[in-house]
């Protein structure tokens, strides 16, 4: 059972990698990663929202959107399941500003270290993602903690390697219609390519 | 009238969605392995960002400032839901490929970004032609990369053949490198160098000057 859990975890962070093989949270992950601090600030907040919303999300499918699950309520034909998005993208904001306040009120260290990040969340195409994928894969509710912490900390360790490459990359002679953005594009590439070999390995 | 003109083009090469703002990348990569895929996801994206638009600049008045993420979201994620019912009952197949990525279009950068910065201070009538503009600058890029993933990687436009594989006796062989995730990286890398040497004032800055006698001493 653990060596399932095991698989499970290790399969959300690098062979289904949120950032390089599916590509999600990219707008972020691009603008944001120039410094390693804040690129890891913003790594940390995204474990955090993700090990959160994607059970919360996961709970509320099986509860209240899936087809039949308002039996408990006496309401076994209904199908909510066409209110999905709606109801993920509300439950991710609203998990973030209660996150917010509540790091505001009792943890003010990581509240100022996360800073801006936090509500910079609610839009970031990963979390929204891992939601969507978790549905799409019909997780149970403990597959979905798993699974909401790898995507998370895969998330995090591509945008901290990122930053890294381009803190050194930045001493170097680019072309000039390529500085900036284009070579990031390319190196996010060369690293995507490299996660690629992850896909061989069978769990 | 030339401002209309203006607020419809100028996303497309002046002031793109991927290319300058970088909005809007995640699908941009993920959908772009046949252009078949991508024509839908580009028509799906131009509808939400335009109504989107529409719908926010005319309630624009009536939305306290402090809840409007939460008020445009809700818009947003209207309109996604409408098009994915519409994608899901009209081309059952292609709602199959596209996956997850029809509902991400909620938190797509572009229809946001657009939402917030220019819908929420003009006229019903410019935004919605701005959401148009954008949605056109966005979908240039992803048919153009499209274009390439899909000629390179297997020989064929919007499903017809153009280049006969070698597997069916033909003289093309694909590769198979175009239809994995990192060429897409590469192809949109390569347009932005593209557009960048054509439009030169978008070339950004160097964060780092190399100084003479470190490229002196480094050629020796």
């Amino acid at each position: 059972m653990v060596e399932y859990y095991l698989s499970l975890l290790v399969r959300a962070i690098f062979i289904e990698n949120m950032a390089l093989v599916y590509f999600l949270g990219m707008c972020t992950f691009i603008a944001i990663s120039k410094k390693i601090s804040t690129a890891a600030g913003l790594g940390i907040a995204v474990i955090v929202v993700l090990t959160i919303t994607v059970p919360v999300n996961n709970l509320i499918f099986q509860y209240f959107l899936a087809d039949g699950a308002l039996a408990w309520a006496g309401l076994p034909d209904v199908d909510l399941s066409f209110l999905g998005f709606l109801s993920y993208i509300g439950v991710i904001a609203a998990i973030v500003q209660i996150l917010e306040m509540f790091l505001d009120k009792y943890v003010p260290a990581l509240y100022n270290a996360l800073g801006v990040f936090l509500p910079l969340i609610t839009v970031n195409c990963a979390i929204l993602g891992a939601a969507l994928f978790m549905v799409g894969r019909d997780y149970n509710f403990t597959e979905s903690v798993v699974y909401g912490l790898g995507s998370g900390l895969g998330w995090a360790i591509a945008i901290v390697t990122l930053a890294g490459i381009r803190e050194k990359m930045k001493y170097s002679d680019v072309p000039e219609g390529l500085r900036g953005l284009g070579m990031t594009f390319i190196t996010v590439g060369l690293m995507s390519l490299g996660f690629m070999s992850f896909g061989g390995i069978s769990l | 009238m030339g401002s209309v003109k203006e607020t419809l083009f100028n996303p497309v090469f002046n002031d793109n969605p991927i290319g300058l703002q970088i909005l809007g990348i995640c699908s941009a990569l993920a959908v772009t392995s046949k252009m078949s895929v991508a024509l839908v996801m580009c028509l799906a994206l131009t509808f939400v960002c335009a109504f989107s638009n529409l719908f926010i600049s005319i309630i624009r008045n009536q939305i306290p400032s402090s809840i409007r993420i939460i008020v445009q979201m809700t818009i947003i994620a209207s309109l996604v839901i409408i098009v994915d019912q519409i994608i899901a009952a009209a081309a059952y197949d292609m709602s199959k490929q596209l996956t997850v990525f029809v509902g991400l279009i909620i938190t797509n950068c572009i229809v946001m970004g657009r939402a917030e910065a220019f819908a929420m201070q003009n006229p019903p009538g410019t935004s919605f032609l701005d959401g148009i503009g954008n949605g056109l600058g966005y979908s240039i890029v992803l048919m153009l990369v499209a274009f390439f993933r899909e000629l390179f990687g297997s020989g064929s436009l919007f499903g017809f053949q153009v280049m006969p594989l070698v597997t069916d006796g033909g003289w093309y062989n694909p590769m198979g490198m175009m239809l994995l995730p990192p060429s897409a990286f590469f192809i949109i890398g390569l347009l932005i160098w593209a557009l960048r040497a054509w439009k030169t004032e978008q070339v950004e800055e160097p964060e780092y000057e190399i100084g003479g006698h470190t490229a002196l001493s480094r050629t020796a």
